[in-house]
């Protein structure tokens, strides 16, 4: 087992949040504590809020009330969206931009220059072969997993992900799913979205289950798929669609 | 009666000649326009982007300005600067009247609001599919400008020609500020002004090819250094 050399990640706490866009309420009031390097996957079908509860969790967008706070100090954080957004440069270009922007680093890769930072992320995530590739010519498969490697160098103590293997391959979700198991093993903490049960069942340690903008469930991932307490996420669970 | 024949051979000559007083009005009319493109792009790129990130009490107006100032007639651009840099304007002092300096400016003022108006609008649509990358990143809005002005590139290096062929083209202004001077301010489109008004049509229309020329050839150069990059970067 790897040793855990980082601190514990800090608790989120949503306080009474809700998120009115244009008079539609789109994220009814809300309150969730997130404490510990948990994985945790929001789940519910299309148009429910789980994308939209991630982005005010990882401050990307303001709650119309409420207060979304970190217990103690703001950790760091790193967000994969469903379409990786690359850079039109290089996939190395990619890795090392962010690094001179965020002046961040991995504890165990700091003593060396950034392109050799760069560079063995690129080879964590099996991307070494296409350095000097532009990133946008690359596959979805391949992007996903630079995006992977560019949160990786940030070292966020929280990664956000939102959908990352919709748009993918079988074989391009295993890598997906097995990068997110090394981030939790490295101490990150995991918030994740998806609809796809199955990978729910893989990778959750709790599950919050979120039905026409509203929070329904909050409970440890065994507790939801075998006895899911509200009557929506019962039928989500049964594969019947719920609107 | 003039016939095409014969100013494609006028022209011919000419180049063929390498007249010297022609190749002094070509790279004047290179330098003056080239010059006032690339000072507008420093200014109007940064501009452009700025405008597109910011939200402030009346960006529309000046939005809807800089448009406007897209088609800011030459000739009145001209006589602004003539007003401003005449011995009893407020930079009369500056003596910048009827030199090449004068026409640079002249030009800037024109090519500027094209540049930034078209900058603003590539930007402002870039920003909207990368915004939540960068704002997840941290970025402040000033710290995104050069990314997003160096990812826009290939667009932005059309606005910077469709600056180029505005100021390459135009004639009023320099007219008016330079005073097409012989071998001091007279450039392309002057000259060819003057020889149209002297009834040398063979010789502006010879004149008016190797412009042509020019303009196409400075564009094809920048089209294939667009187009080579685009296919290698996707």
């Amino acid at each position: 087992m790897n040793a855990h050399h980082t601190p514990p990640v800090a608790t989120l706490e949503l306080d009474r949040v809700d998120f009115i866009h244009r008079g539609h309420t789109l994220l009814k009031p809300t309150s969730l504590r997130l404490a510990g390097c948990q994985r945790t996957l929001i789940m519910g079908p299309n148009g429910a809020g789980k994308s939209l509860l991630m982005r005010l969790a990882h401050g990307l967008l303001t709650p119309t009330t409420g207060s979304v706070r970190w217990q103690g100090a703001q950790p760091a954080q790193a967000m994969v969206f469903q379409r990786p957004v690359l850079l039109r440069r290089s996939a190395l270009d990619n890795l090392t931009y962010v690094l001179a922007i965020k002046k961040a680093s991995r504890p165990e890769l700091k003593a060396i220059p950034r392109k050799a930072q760069a560079m063995s992320a690129l080879e964590k995530f099996g991307l070494a072969h296409l350095a000097k590739r532009p990133a946008r010519v690359l596959s979805g498969g391949e992007q996903q997993r630079l995006a992977l490697a560019r949160a990786w160098l940030l070292n966020p103590q929280v990664l956000f992900l939102d959908e990352p293997t919709s748009a993918l391959d079988p074989a391009a979700i295993k890598a997906v799913e097995d990068a997110v198991l090394e981030f939790h093993r490295s101490g990150t903490r995991i918030v994740m979205t998806t609809h796809d049960l199955h990978q729910a069942r893989r990778l959750a340690n709790d599950v919050l289950f979120m039905h026409n903008g509203e929070l329904l469930e909050h409970s440890p991932a065994n507790d939801f798929f075998t006895a899911p307490s509200s009557r929506e996420a019962a039928a989500f669970i049964r594969g019947e669609l719920v609107w | 009666m003039l016939t095409s024949d014969n100013a494609f051979s006028t022209a011919l000559a000419l180049i063929l000649s390498m007249d010297s007083a022609l190749i002094d009005i070509v790279m004047l009319s290179l330098k003056v326009s080239l010059m006032a493109v690339m000072i507008a792009s420093l200014i109007a790129l940064p501009l452009g982007a700025a405008l597109a990130l910011w939200r402030f009490p009346g960006r529309n107006v000046v939005i809807v300005a800089l448009n406007a100032l897209m088609g800011l007639p030459p000739v009145v651009a001209g006589l602004c600067v003539y007003l401003l840099l005449s011995r009893a304007g407020p930079l009369g002092e500056w003596g910048l009247l009827f030199t090449p300096t004068a026409m640079m400016i002249a030009q800037v003022i024109l090519v500027l609001p094209i540049i930034a108006a078209l900058t603003r609008q590539q930007v402002e649509a870039l920003h909207g599919e990368y915004a939540e990358q960068l704002n997840s990143l941290g970025l402040t809005r000033l710290r995104m400008i050069p990314t997003l002005l160096w990812d826009a590139r290939f667009g932005l290096l059309t606005v910077i020609l469709a600056g180029f062929g505005r100021a390459s083209a135009e004639v009023g202004a320099v007219m008016i500020v330079g005073g097409n001077i012989d071998g001091v301010t007279r450039v392309m489109t002057t000259s060819i002004v003057l020889e149209t008004s002297k009834g040398n049509l063979s010789m502006a229309l010879g004149l008016g090819i190797i412009l042509l020329t020019l303009v196409t050839m400075i564009n094809a150069i920048a089209h294939m250094i667009g187009e080579t990059a685009k296919r290698r970067l996707g």
